[in-house]
């Protein structure tokens, strides 16, 4: 399997390979330094000008794996550049100076810096910087999940590169913490390796179209900020809404990174129950891949959550075609995932997500979000074609028994009934979703906002059911013979290697790839999750054709994963609801 | 023996360095990095730190030169010549550097002329020795560089 740090190595040799860009005026420290790392197995290239530093990272946006760079160059101050590493590329920059002043190392992590080494530098701090790396890779999945999930939302409804990095670099995480690990691998790594894709033009944000961006989104406040408001703002004639949204999501990554630390206890929390589960084998498996992953830091248990219903919720529609003996196996693990989560804390997660997202649903800003979606879907649905379109029907299942759920209609299978119960029991969701179990997870959410808005939800579903999902799910049953819950499990496997494979090729492309395939799991349960927002918002219809449009439903599922995922997440944390908010809108939207 | 002769001058040369303070570990460091590659990195190093400090210092001697010293960029040559100077380790031309940005703090345009001589000496005085013990070095052969570390 390959290793997204540098293409032709090997996952196992990590952290050789590391692709570092070193930046430093001095050409004595420049020789020293490239030597040392080269000492350490790692990949480097030097520059002695803070420019074309930011030029070269700008040409090969996944050519470097991490920066380091000396704060005082004359032709650019050390932070400048690390700002722009920071909202440009998102890369770990390390940096370095004689000066150990603790007011210069402060403004060195308050840019964003990762580490700040002092020289002479020392070949034993080299030797450990892919930590950086890898710390960066782990945190990156957990924003995902969590709040800023919601930026990965959004940028992939913008089709912009950064999204598919985001996921990408996820699922590079999952991909070398599995090899690091000696998790099964077994699953091919070559399948998808041949697929390509290309990357569409970013836009270079210079200082002063960056000071802009900031000045709009000051005027308009954070809190209310959307991409079309600030392009309005802006006023830059050929920059796109895409090409905003995408650098919002950068610039929020940016200001949340200052401030990541606070989060994580809940998010342990959450990760810890999940790690109970002893229930379930097959959904555990998959998602013990991501649990590995994120075990060195607290992961967003929203995250694995997301993973677990999905997982249980993909089974479902497929059970439901095998018929008779789908409806057992399914059930468990839903229940094992539901038993795991307190559920209380989900509902009431799920509750303060939606009311948060009502406010904000009325915004324009998700729905321009939308359109650009569909670019992204481009890049990576070449691979994919063939298999969504054969498994079309079963996708189908699972959204009839969404609708059913509104409409009433007997359920054919046991999850339907489940379901259906729900809805009734709107008002107390929590002790009722418990006895459901994982299928309920998305149901509670439903039902709430059945309550709220029933009506809109049942015609919302059904108009859901036509188009989107079946895409995610027909990519599930290609990797999946069978239905039962390994099943699901081993898709997710499969999506991991997948995505190794690509990485292999370019990072964005595997990303593009990647993304999908990991998203499908996620994507079902998370996919009616929103579509029931959308129809409490009332937004559905609009959302909906452009989901038709875009053909790319692989990708909005992801989005709604996260979304879904950050709900959980976001309760713990007041001072992010507004980007809570955002994400909200976003499942609403679609 | 003369090989050994030679061997064992290097290695009191090469000690001499260290203990009058000229070298700190950085040079050590550097010695570590040494290898079938670049069989003669050190040496490398050194002429690279030569070459490109004496731009520095140039450029300090001019800064020295204008009516209201900037102090400002006085102490950001220093800061870079320092910081180069901490490449090769060497030890005492880094400390008149920081001297020399103490009085740049204090606006003391007295204390940086002062120091500024010193500093130019320690570097002339580290420029010699070190050229000698590379010549040596040099001389005994590319597999004695080895002999010669720590």
């Amino acid at each position: 399997m390959e290793n997204g740090f540098s293409s032709p190595r090997n996952n196992d040799t990590f952290p050789a390979g590391l692709r570092v860009l070193v930046v430093d005026d001095d050409p004595t420290w420049l020789k020293i330094l490239e030597k040392m790392l080269k000492k350490c197995s790692y990949e480097v290239t030097t520059c002695g000008l803070a420019r074309d530093a930011l030029s070269l990272l700008r040409e090969r946006k996944d050519g470097y794996d991490i920066v380091i760079s000396d704060v005082n160059m004359p032709d650019m101050d050390g932070f400048k550049l690390l700002e722009h590493v920071g909202l440009e590329m998102d890369l770990p920059v390390i940096m370095m100076s004689v000066d150990g002043e603790t007011s210069r190392v402060m403004k060195g992590v308050q840019h964003g810096a990762c580490d700040y080494l002092l020289k002479p530098i020392r070949m034993k701090e080299l030797r450990n910087i892919w930590q950086h790396v890898f710390r960066k890779k782990i945190h990156e999945i957990r924003d995902m999940e969590s709040h800023e999930s919601i930026d990965a939302v959004q940028m992939m409804r913008n089709g912009t590169d950064h999204s598919d990095d985001v996921q990408f670099l996820s699922m590079e995480d999952l991909t070398s913490v599995k090899k690091r690990k000696d998790i099964e691998n077994k699953h091919d790594d070559k399948d998808f390796s041949d697929t390509s894709s290309t990357k569409k033009a970013r836009v270079v944000w210079s200082v002063d179209l960056h000071q802009k961006f900031v000045k709009a989104v000051n005027q308009i406040g954070f809190d209310k900020v959307g991409p079309k408001k600030i392009l309005d703002l802006m006023n830059v004639p050929w920059l796109t809404r895409e090409n905003v949204a995408s650098h919002l999501q950068k610039y929020r990554l940016y200001l949340s990174r200052l401030q990541k630390e606070k989060e994580n206890d809940l998010k342990s929390s959450f990760v810890a129950m999940k790690h109970n589960d002893p229930k379930d084998p097959q959904g555990s498996f998959g998602l013990q891949n991501l649990m590995n992953t994120h075990q060195n830091d607290v992961v967003n248990g929203g995250y694995k959550f997301s993973v677990n219903n999905v997982l249980v919720q993909n089974v479902d529609p497929t059970n439901h075609e095998s018929e008779s003996i789908v409806s057992e196996p399914t059930t468990e693990p839903k229940r094992a995932s539901a038993s795991r989560l307190p559920d209380p804390l989900k509902t009431k997660n799920s509750q303060m997500v939606f009311n948060h997202s009502f406010a904000p649903l009325e915004s324009e800003v998700n729905l321009t979000a939308f359109g650009s979606t569909i670019p992204t879907n481009y890049s990576w649905s070449e691979v994919p074609d063939i298999q969504f379109k054969q498994e079309h029907k079963p996708l189908i299942q699972p959204e009839n028994g969404f609708s059913k759920l509104p409409v009433l209609d007997p359920p054919p299978h046991i999850h339907v009934d489940q379901l259906q119960s729900i809805p009734s029991i709107s008002s107390k969701p929590t002790t009722i979703e418990r006895g459901i179990t994982g299928p309920i997870k998305s149901k509670p959410q439903n039902i709430e906002y059945g309550s709220n808005q029933v009506n809109c939800v049942s015609s919302t579903v059904s108009t859901i059911d036509s188009f989107q999902i079946r895409p995610d799910m027909a990519n599930h049953q290609p990797l999946e013979p069978i239905y039962t819950n390994s099943s699901s499990m081993k898709t997710q496997i499969f999506n991991l290697s997948c995505l190794t494979d690509l990485e292999s090729t370019q990072r964005t492309q595997t990303l593009g790839n990647g993304s999908p395939y990991v998203s499908f799991d996620d994507e079902l349960p998370v996919l009616f999750q929103n579509d029931c927002y959308g129809m409490n918002l009332g937004l559905h219809n609009v959302e909906f054709s452009e989901y038709n449009a875009a053909g790319l439903i692989n990708e909005v599922p992801s989005h709604l994963c996260d979304s879904l995922r950050i709900g959980y997440e976001y309760p713990c944390d007041p001072t992010e609801y507004s980007v809570i908010d955002q994400g909200l809108f976003i499942h609403s939207m679609t | 023996m003369e090989k050994n002769q030679l061997h064992r001058q290097i290695a009191v040369m090469r000690q001499s360095l260290f203990d009058q303070g000229y070298l700190d570990e950085q040079f050590v460091q550097l010695e570590e990095l040494q290898d079938d590659a670049n069989p003669n990195f050190v040496e490398e190093v050194a002429t690279l730190y030569y070459r490109d400090s004496s731009r520095l210092i140039h450029n300090i001697e001019q800064a020295l030169e204008k009516s209201p010293l900037d102090f400002h960029k006085l102490d950001s040559y220093m800061h870079q010549l320092k910081g180069s100077s901490s490449s090769i380790g060497a030890k005492k031309v880094k400390a008149e550097c920081t001297q020399f940005r103490e009085y740049c703090r204090t606006a003391n345009g007295e204390g940086c002329m002062r120091t500024f001589q010193q500093l130019k000496k320690e570097y002339a005085a580290l420029k010699r020795k070190i050229e000698a013990y590379f010549q040596m070095v040099r001389q005994a052969g590319p597999t004695e560089t080895a002999c010669s570390r720590k």
